[in-house]
């Protein structure tokens, strides 16, 4: 495999260059992607990672520049196309069909058979290959809806990596895995490595650039950074190449971040607060004027929690007071009411109303709030829209644009909007930050240090530890759905809470 | 939106070519005829379904028992009627029934999380059952002047059934804008999961669409039975729920739910009775008349995809000189 450091590269673009009407979208591009070598690509939203991969990939005719693969000068014009080349691609959502069999679902569209009759067997041993391929040993007769997000991650690897395929393109594939299935991820594209094919890797996350890459290209606003050698290339240099400023505050707490503060009036409390198959009996206390970071891995309980306390999940034990006040919470509706916020870790299917405008999104929580007939009137509504816009900088044409059209980060910006427009006195706010860029990332990190200093309760959910270190007076670390540490003041640090989060034989820090 | 306007506007430029006095309305006995007037008066029930359906549509559901819904309320009035009730209780009675059948809906969808198109097919066998046990399957002729009003009356020359349900459209156009239901409605439409994470009573939307619809079934109901002064279980509002439905999506509210647009359909159903009275008058063959009426929903269809229209423009103007 080291041989292959020296080999022409696989995939050569140069001065790659697309416009759309009244946006330069790539402009001068190259990208080198030699075989068996796993390369990031990566860049803030908006840099042109997306329309990069779809010249790559045939979707869009590249105005300017060539594009040369396994030495031939080729121009695909289409994903078919491509795929016939030996150009691979796995979307972030798996496109695959859940109610199917496994061998279905990679063979599907090339079953062999003759004269319009699908031989089976041969369907299941073709996708068997195809699995092994990947090291993998999966039932291909069961369904693909039972499998766990990772394995149908792979499935869909295995399926996009028809036998000729010699460049695998994987966009954002880990955005839903936890970590366990991240590694085994990482064991599948290194072995594919092994194998001799190039793979272009799209990521948000930068553990897992340092963890799996070879080597890394940047983009920025369309146009090339530059092409690194991972190993020779420092994190916090990394981030500033995809920013385009030096960083300075990556890392370390804020230093004006005040004490916890038991006497403060807690918000919400909960006690006992429990859930069969969801929550051990948990307590919680969110005060004002805190942040309480909940760290721990994916499927610790932490998604869980905030659903119970905002009333989307109903608890079996426990209590909570609002305020003092005992209450049954029955519906995020009657959590609206007693003045809680929950801005929910997904954001398509929990967030948006894609089709309707920014304004309407962003009214949405206060008008439920006011009930049908109070209305929110027009003029209340362009005040709420011009102040939000202008305090959270969301960048869209008007407040009438529909908002799905906007980028992740700023869609994100509305609903916490969304959410302060109802004045609230707890926010939850369960992983703000996934899938958006780091400029978006910064400001709403400063946000939540505002809500903070104006005194409401804010809950922190976060997969980024750094980014709870941060921000965080209190932390608590969940684990296995139960409550594993407590940490408050200084001792809230990197060290301390993946400790925590792996568990007492400390293992933390293996996989970084 | 504007598509509906504009086959519109094309179908009465084709009837005023085949018939050059089609707009021509006369006043006699204090009364307006002409084939516009017959249009709307014949029209007026589905668009008053057709409004119903489209805030069903919106949540992103579907009511198949409209149709159904409207034989059980004209029986209900007659049956009243026939056994000397007066002109109020057969309304009130009528009105009631046609209620609870919509909150029915709403609890099998909103409650049980039955799928719409299933949950409302069971009142649309049922409803038709129903509505023939009622009547005895007989068809029952009303007598009452009074109830006959609601279908043939006229307030000060114009027929009464047509001002009817375009008040009704006025009310609920209002209704919606200077309320939050709209809002709410487009909401649950486009993303109900995210509705209710934001506190809206989602449940509560879907469920009141369909005693909306109920609502306007009966109502309709009562302009079919009193337009031919008789309730006939068997025909009356047969197939109804489909002209709906397709006064609906021809009006630009897509079966996906969300965004919607009454006036479209409103426009979409008068577009289809205009439909229906010009192939009447050509003297076309009953059995013949769905297909036109086919057509012309395809067309509009077309017209309000985009890829269609993607693939005519490519049509008209070829530009990928590539090749």
């Amino acid at each position: 495999m080291v041989t292959t450091a020296a080999s022409a590269p696989l995939l050569c673009l140069r001065g790659i260059g697309k416009r759309f009407p009244g946006v330069k979208a790539l402009d001068g591009v190259d990208l080198d992607v030699r075989a068996g070598e796993i390369h990031a690509l990566l860049g803030e939203n908006g840099a042109g990672k997306s329309t990069l991969i779809k010249v790559l990939t045939g979707v869009y005719a590249a105005d300017e520049g060539t594009m040369r693969f396994g030495g031939d000068a080729v121009r695909p014009r289409s994903p078919k196309e491509a795929e016939r080349l030996g150009i691979s691609t796995v979307y972030q959502e798996v496109n695959l069909l859940p109610a199917l069999s496994v061998a279905e679902n990679v063979m599907l569209g090339r079953q062999p058979g003759r004269g319009g009759f699908i031989r089976w067997s041969a369907v299941r041993q073709q996708a068997r290959a195809a699995l092994a391929r990947l090291g993998l040993k999966i039932d291909v007769d069961v369904e693909l809806g039972t499998l766990s997000v990772a394995l149908q991650q792979m499935v869909a690897i295995a399926r996009a990596l028809d036998l000729n395929a010699r460049l695998l393109i994987l966009d954002e594939p880990t955005a839903s895995l936890d970590e366990h299935e991240v590694a085994e991820l990482f064991a599948v594209m290194r072995r594919l490595r092994e194998q001799g094919l190039g793979i272009v890797f799209v990521t948000h996350f930068l553990d897992q650039v340092y963890a799996v890459t070879d080597r890394i290209t940047v983009l920025r606003n369309g146009a090339l950074v530059g092409e690194y050698r991972t190993a020779e290339l420092p994190r916090l240099d990394l981030v500033g190449k995809m920013i385009g400023r030096a960083v300075n505050d990556v890392a370390g707490r804020d230093a004006d971040l005040p004490r916890p503060d038991d006497a403060a009036p807690a918000v919400v409390e909960a006690s006992g607060l429990a859930r069969a198959g969801a929550l051990q009996p948990l307590n919680l206390a969110l005060r004002r004027g805190e942040v309480t970071g909940l760290a721990g891995l994916l499927g610790s309980g932490r998604t869980e929690t905030a659903r119970l306390l905002f009333g989307i999940d109903r608890a079996d034990a426990g209590t909570l007071h609002v305020k003092g006040t005992a209450v049954r919470m029955k519906s995020a509706r009657e959590a609206v009411r007693l003045g809680l916020a929950f801005c929910s870790e997904d954001r398509k299917a929990e967030g948006i109303l894609p089709n309707l405008s920014v304004r309407e999104n962003l009214i949405l929580a206060l008008q439920g709030k006011q009930g049908i007939w109070k209305t929110v009137t027009r003029a209340e509504q362009a005040a709420l829209c011009d102040r939000y816009i202008k305090a959270l900088r969301i960048k869209t044409p008007e407040a009438e644009t529909p908002i799905k059209n906007l980028s992740g980060g700023n869609q994100q910006k509305v609903l916490l909007a969304r959410w302060l427009a109802t004045k609230p006195e707890l926010i939850i706010l369960d992983e703000p930050t996934r899938g958006i860029d780091i400029g978006a990332r910064a400001e709403i990190e400063a946000l939540i240090g505002r809500l903070r200093a104006d005194g409401l309760a804010v809950l922190l959910i976060s997969s980024e530890i750094e980014e709870i270190v941060r921000t965080s007076t209190r932390v608590v670390v969940l684990r296995e759905r139960r409550r594993a540490a407590a940490l408050e003041g200084e001792a809230i640090e990197p060290a301390a809470l993946m400790r925590a989060m792996a568990g007492t034989n400390g293992e933390a820090g293996g996989d970084a | 939106m504007w598509w509906p306007v504009f086959g519109l506007l094309a179908l009465v430029l084709l009837n005023l070519i085949l018939d050059p006095g089609f707009l021509k309305i006369t006043l006699l006995d204090g009364r307006l005829y002409g084939l516009p007037v017959d249009i709307f008066n014949q029209g007026a029930r589905g668009i008053v379904l057709a409004l119903g359906m489209t805030l069903v549509i919106a949540t992103g559901g579907v009511d198949l028992s409209v149709g159904s819904v409207m034989a059980v309320a004209g029986a209900v009035a007659a049956m009243v009627l026939v056994q000397g009730g007066g002109m109020l209780p057969a309304v009130s009675a009528a009105m009631a029934v046609a209620l609870l059948a919509g909150a029915a809906n709403g609890v099998l969808v909103a409650r049980l999380g039955i799928q719409p198109i299933v949950a409302t097919l069971i009142l649309m066998v049922v409803g038709r059952g129903a509505a023939q046990l009622i009547t005895g399957g007989e068809v029952i002729v009303i007598k009452s002047d009074a109830f006959a009003f609601i279908g043939n009356g006229t307030v000060l020359g114009l027929p009464f059934a047509p001002l009817l349900a375009v008040a009704l459209l006025i009310v609920t156009h209002q209704f919606l804008r200077r309320t939050a239901a709209g809002l709410f409605i487009e909401a649950v439409g486009d993303n109900e999961t995210a509705a209710r994470f934001a506190g809206l009573a989602a449940g509560r939307v879907k469920g009141l669409v369909y005693v909306f619809a109920g609502f306007c079934a009966g109502l309709a109901g009562l302009m079919a039975a009193a337009n031919i002064r008789a309730a006939d279980s068997y025909r009356m509002g047969e197939n109804m729920e489909l002209d709906a439905i397709f006064a609906v999506v021809v009006g630009g509210t897509a079966l996906t739910g969300g965004r919607f647009l009454l006036l479209g359909a409103f426009v979409g159903a008068v577009l289809l009775q205009t439909l229906t009275t010009t192939m009447y008058n050509l003297g076309v063959p009953p059995a013949v008349a769905p297909v036109p009426k086919a057509i012309l929903i395809l067309v509009v269809c077309l017209l309000q995809s985009d890829h269609a229209r993607r693939w005519a423009r490519g049509l008209i103007n070829p530009k990928g000189g590539a090749r």
